[in-house]
């Protein structure tokens, strides 16, 4: 007996509030007096503003991007370039391992990733749905580490992978980075909601402990693996502190620390740094549109940034 | 859609060991299956134990080691007992960085707090263009932080910057953002604000859309105005999103290191160096990795200090309700 498909997978959504408003509230808008019509124009006003002052920052790094190098340097102010130019992605890509650096960066963000996820995904799911010895101890020990700041062990860390002899390899980012607890709550909390009559009738038909968790729990977990893949990639892909100690070989470097090498070399050409900056954000914003659902819950649920 | 009115309450308790408390009878008929589950269990966990292990729990101890350690190079040895810490006490540039962090925490964490619990309230109101506008406030928040301190670095630049042409073409003197200790440090928040309140709003909207409308109708009835329906029902009914908040911007703003790291890497002189910049600066660039282990140990039990609070407060949440 197969289990039923029917099942709806437990649900990972919050709302996306454009629909928060009660439906009398809008109708009664038609016809309010003018203090509250005033009122709109106010929110509306300031809600430009704070748009304008969210998005200038990006315009200003796509206008220098594309901004020759005198208008660059230039002390007067402009707000729109002479001219669009490619110049300074020509300066970057010529003098410098722009795609190496891009491709180090999706090498390294999907490897950590992936064992990220699938490790996460496997405890979690030992802690929603398994019973075990010492479960609420170790539950607390794997949570406790989510409290301890990278930088109380960048120094250890160092040296550790200095004596396993991957310092400055990509391994030396990969597993620091993967030992994370993050995700293991998310996967737990998501879990539980998995009725456990549907594991009961697998067991009854002869299936396994791991056939249970491929063929029947991972299906149902596809919101969930959503949300954790899209937040591991962020995060690998900004991370800063850890690679920035983890490697030392330039051709080696992921985007962030390439970016910072950039400007040390090259100091006040703010056109090739913010091209490559431009470069560094790219994939993620486009992600972050096309999943904006998972991205938000994901965030409001881990407190992870 | 009402089907997620509790975000806010998981979001809180997300961070909190709140293991419902399940009872792990072991009945002796059922001993071999329980041992072969075990066995199982420990299989699904290992991977991540290990993980943990080695690069986690192994390096903390380690790093607790190495700052009763001495300094010598790479390999740190010859013990000194507390030295490190005594040195710490007497550090000038050590005072100073902590000074620096408090500072930097009182004022980015209100102003986050105030700011996104601003926005949560415009943003869950009739608004034409509202998803747009939550999108644009989302936004930097997945913005890498070495490319958001670098977007500073030259809107802030003090020559050819993009705020102080603004200034002098408005009649003003241009600000000292590099020349001056004050400046760089407004710099810096005015940054930080900038990645953070779509975190911090998130997190509110959250909790607002936990409030039932009826709380505002009745409110309204009574002829409350708005600002006391902000005052005395939104204020205190979204508590629990600002306790988790709270938390999670002192964690944060204690612990800031990118963004200062790449726009003024602690300058001028020492005015924005912070605990973690100076941690990183013994650690990889003085090459000193014992006093930089002691620091991050401090760091470290000033975390512990937050975290212990955090769950206190949910513990005692979760039984009053």
């Amino acid at each position: 007996m197969a289990p039923s498909h029917s099942v709806d997978a437990p649900d990972m959504s919050i709302p996306t509030a454009d629909d928060g408003t009660p439906d009398a509230f809008v109708e009664r808008e038609r016809q309010v007096p003018r203090a509250q019509r005033v009122s709109a124009v106010v929110r509306l006003v300031v809600a430009i503003v704070v748009g304008l002052i969210m998005m200038f920052p990006l315009y200003w790094m796509v206008t220098l991007a594309f901004s020759p190098r005198t208008d660059v340097f230039s002390r007067d102010l402009y707000l729109w370039p002479s001219e669009w130019t490619l110049e300074n992605f020509r300066t970057i890509f010529d003098g410098f391992p722009t795609l190496t650096w891009f491709g180090n960066s999706v090498i390294i963000t999907v490897i950590v990733t992936f064992l990220t996820v699938l490790v996460n995904l496997l405890a979690g799911y030992a802690f929603a749905k398994l019973d075990f010895r010492g479960k609420g101890a170790i539950f607390l020990l794997v949570l406790s580490t989510m409290m301890i700041p990278v930088q109380v062990l960048m120094v250890a860390q160092f040296r550790l992978v200095a004596e396993l002899g991957i310092y400055g390899t990509f391994w030396a980012v990969i597993f620091p980075s993967a030992a994370s607890a993050f995700g293991i709550f998310l996967a737990r909390q998501f879990m539980i909601a998995i009725p456990d009559e549907l594991i009961e009738a697998a067991k009854v038909d002869g299936a396994g402990t791991i056939r249970i968790f491929l063929q029947i729990v991972l299906p149902l977990c596809k919101p969930l693996i959503a949300v954790l893949v899209l937040l591991t990639v962020m995060y690998q892909w900004n991370d800063f502190a850890w690679p920035l100690i983890a490697l030392k070989d330039s051709e080696l470097f992921t985007l962030p620390i390439g970016l910072l090498y950039l400007r040390g070399q090259y100091g006040a050409d703010y056109g090739a740094i913010m091209a490559l900056a431009l470069i560094s954000i790219t994939p993620i914003i486009i992600l972050f549109l096309a999943f904006q659902k998972y991205f938000v819950q994901g965030l409001a649920r881990s407190g992870i940034r | 859609m009402a089907a997620d009115t509790s975000t806010r309450e998981e979001t809180a308790r997300d961070v909190t060991p709140s293991l419902p408390a399940t009872t792990y009878t072991t009945r002796a008929g059922r001993t071999s299956r329980t041992g072969r589950s075990t066995l199982a269990s420990y299989g699904f966990l290992g991977p991540n134990l290990i993980l943990l292990g080695v690069f986690l729990f192994l390096p903390l101890g380690w790093a607790l080691l190495i700052s009763f350690q001495e300094s010598s190079g790479f390999g740190a040895t010859g013990w000194v007992g507390l030295d490190n810490y005594q040195r710490l006490v007497s550090d000038p540039t050590f005072w100073q960085s902590s000074l620096n962090t408090a500072v930097f925490t009182l004022i980015t964490v209100p102003l986050s707090l105030a700011l996104g619990l601003g926005l949560a309230v415009l943003m869950n109101s009739v608004l034409p263009g509202r998803k747009l506008f939550r999108t644009l406030i989302y936004l930097p928040m997945v913005i890498s932080g070495v490319a958001t301190a670098l977007m500073g670095v030259l809107l802030f630049d003090e020559s050819t910057g993009i705020i102080n042409k603004l200034l002098r073409e408005s009649g003003f003197p241009g600000l000292p953002w590099q020349s001056q200790g004050t400046a760089a440090f407004v710099s810096i928040i005015l940054v930080t604000l900038w990645i953070r309140v779509g975190f911090n709003m998130v997190i509110y909207l959250a909790g607002l859309q936990g409030i039932s409308p009826e709380l505002y109708e009745a409110a309204k009835l009574d002829g409350a105005t708005s600002w006391q329906q902000f005052r005395f029902l939104t204020v205190p009914l979204v508590g629990p999103s600002t306790f988790f908040l709270l938390i999670m911007d002192v964690i944060y703003s204690f612990q800031v290191f990118d963004t200062i790291f790449v726009m003024t890497a602690g300058g001028p002189g020492r005015s924005t160096s912070v605990l973690v910049t100076y941690a990183y600066e013994n650690g990889f660039v003085t090459r000193d990795q014992s006093y930089a282990a002691a620091i991050g140990i401090v760091i470290f039990l000033i975390t512990l200090i937050f975290t212990a609070i955090q769950w206190r407060g949910n513990r005692s949440r979760d039984t009053a309700g």
